[in-house]
């Protein structure tokens, strides 16, 4: 079985984010690995380990420095990795095609991962998408997964830690969620093996996705101020919990 | 020609959720349509309410038990109903059933979709939501026949506007959803009593709380106050509450009127999941604690002493 792994570079959540041009983001700083995609990555290689004959690909749609990312993926388990190169960020419409071209010419597809959301743009939609221009089911925020012969056992996790179950046929979408595994972080060895292993490079262009009149497009971005001010509440327990009382009733008019 | 706009409504046991009624006030625009799909109740037992905020249409989705609790076939019957209402632009909520059913219903349209947004603007055809785990304020610009927008609960004040609705019903009990089947719905976890996402007001643990046990303290507390209790990944981590607690940026995103942080630092991460909210009260016995420099209120105390305080006051009417 082929298992592709959907993987982002994103920004390091630590990193500063500084606006440039009014709608993107300077980009000389750290990127790495959407996290949710590492639960992605441990768990393909876990199925690898348990299924014969199945091979782990780690696909990403990104900038030359993605490449990256997808030797992170390397060293995490995947066994090669695809980077379709392009010189722009692309939604996630435009990337679900993407990277059906680039997994269509590859392969055949017997299970997709992704994460389930990226950390940067947070848009919680590219598995459904992906899903839906394949026409293969999708589960997002999968916590528990069975593979068995033809179809796949799925626990997603609603809020609040509601869990549904799902039966899906094989091929199917998975958005990876945080309760699926604890990633195997990489040793020194893996991060050698990762070097040597195959990464293919696909033009964007070359895919001819076709342009489509439906869309969405950054038009600003804007850093978020907080304009808090923050006001000390001073005195005995028995005084402070009053006055938070008092700020519950008066001002937040929650009590 | 008149512009058709719908919203999705979540119910739950049969009735609106608040959440609801921002979305709608949102949606609401000069010379348009505006209809409410209903998929889990009698419609009629919504109707007054849903005519005080301004529905015009009022169309009942019906599917049979076993089909609504399927995201495949909920998403399947608004799609075909979208279709039939020539609808232009659907309103849900960005909780977790609506993560689920919005996301299926723009793929299959192949129309643009904008998560969690505070905000709209329909004759721009824009949006607003946060990106970079809440360090910017993206405005998303949508084009496309079908434009749909999830919003974030709590983002909008609610204002009503009294219409009368026309019923409607729009039979989809003949869906069938392939290769997806349910096989267990539910599962509550007993710890979450209100559910993050929605909550007016949270009280969040880190590990201040120091252990399992005293995370009682923020639900007695809780109860008191009508609050949701949230944690940091450190508190979940250690494995004192579960991870369906966690806020943050790898965790759930909230904007409650007020959160209540007590034992927790402030890190970039965490705020990445709280910042919006509307105001945050912080116990920190550190007095560097970054959160105490990004908050509204901030008391230098230990948590453990400051709430059952406040719990005990409460008690006592
Ligand atoms: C990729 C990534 C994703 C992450 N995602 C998340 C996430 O989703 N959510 C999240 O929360 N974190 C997340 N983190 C972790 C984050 O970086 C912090 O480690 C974490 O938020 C710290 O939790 P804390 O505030 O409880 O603990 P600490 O930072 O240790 O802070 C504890 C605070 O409690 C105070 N304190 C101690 N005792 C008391 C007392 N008795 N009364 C009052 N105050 C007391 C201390 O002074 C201190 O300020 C993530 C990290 C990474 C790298």
């Amino acid at each position: 079985m082929q298992i592709y792994i959907c993987v982002k570079h994103v920004p390091d959540s630590a990193a500063h984010i500084t606006i440039l041009d009014k709608n993107r983001i300077d980009e000389s700083i750290s990127f790495l690995l959407n996290p949710y995609d590492e639960h992605a990555v441990t768990e393909a290689a876990k199925i690898k380990n348990n299924t014969p004959d199945s091979e782990v690909i780690a696909v990403c749609l990104g900038k030359n420095d993605a490449e990256k990312t997808i030797r992170s993926a390397l060293a995490m388990g995947a066994d090669r990795g695809i980077l379709i190169t392009c010189d722009k960020n692309y939604d996630s419409m435009v990337t679900a095609l993407a990277l059906k071209a680039a997994i269509e010419q590859d392969g055949t597809p017997g299970l997709i991962f992704t994460g389930k959301e990226s950390i940067d743009a947070e848009g919680m939609q590219t598995m459904f998408r992906i899903g839906a221009v394949f026409d293969f089911p999708v589960a997002t925020n999968v916590v528990k997964l069975d593979i068995e012969v033809d179809k796949a056992v799925v626990d997603c996790e609603l809020s609040g830690g509601i869990t549904n179950t799902y039966e899906m046929s094989l091929p199917c979408v998975l958005g990876a969620g945080k309760g699926l595994n604890t990633p195997r972080y990489p040793t020194f060895p893996d991060v050698v093996k990762s070097k040597k292993k195959p990464v293919q490079k696909i033009v964007f262009t070359d895919l001819n996705i076709k342009d489509s009149p439906a869309g969405m497009r950054i038009v600003e971005l804007e850093p978020l101020h907080q304009a808090r001010q923050p006001k000390e509440i001073k005195g005995d327990a028995g005084f402070v919990a009053k006055e938070i009382i008092r700020i519950l009733k008066q001002e937040a008019k929650v009590l | 020609m008149m512009k058709n706009i719908g919203v999705i409504i979540e119910l739950d046991k049969g009735r609106v959720k608040e959440t609801n009624f921002g979305m709608i006030t949102l949606a609401r625009a000069k010379d348009t349509q505006l209809f409410a799909f209903v998929m889990d109740a009698d419609a009629k037992s919504v109707k007054e309410v849903l005519e005080s905020f301004g529905i015009t249409k009022i169309v009942e989705v019906w599917l049979a038990p076993d089909q609504l609790n399927n995201p495949v076939t909920r998403a399947k019957a608004m799609i075909n109903a979208i279709k039939e209402f020539n609808i232009s632009m659907v309103f849900g909520l960005s909780t977790a059933m609506g993560k689920d059913l919005l996301p299926r219903i723009a793929a299959h349209l192949f129309a643009p979709l904008v998560m969690d947004c505070f905000y709209v603007d329909l004759e721009q055809k824009i949006a607003k939501t946060y990106q970079y785990s809440g360090k910017t304020i993206a405005t998303i610009q949508l084009t496309g026949e079908v434009l749909v927008f999830g919003i974030r609960p709590n983002a909008i004040e609610p204002v009503k506007a009294q219409e009368k609705a026309q019923m409607l019903k729009f039979d989809s009990s003949h869906i069938v959803a392939t290769g997806f089947r349910v096989i267990k719905s539910g599962g509550i976890d007993k710890t979450t009593r209100i559910n993050l996402a929605e909550a007016d007001v949270i009280i969040a643990g880190g590990r201040g709380m120091k252990n399992s046990e005293n995370f009682n303290i923020l639900f007695q507390c809780a109860k008191k106050i009508n609050a949701a209790v949230g944690a940091s990944r450190v508190a979940v981590d250690a494995g004192w509450v579960p991870y369906s607690m966690q806020v943050g940026q790898t965790g759930e995103k909230v904007s409650p009127k007020v959160y209540i942080a007590c034992g927790i630092s402030g890190s970039i991460q965490h705020f990445a999941g709280m910042k919006t909210s509307g105001m945050i009260i912080a116990i920190n016995t550190d007095e560097n604690a970054a959160i105490l420099s990004n908050c509204d209120y901030y008391v230098k105390a230990d948590a453990l002493e400051i709430i059952p305080t406040l719990t005990k006051i409460l008690d006592n009417g």
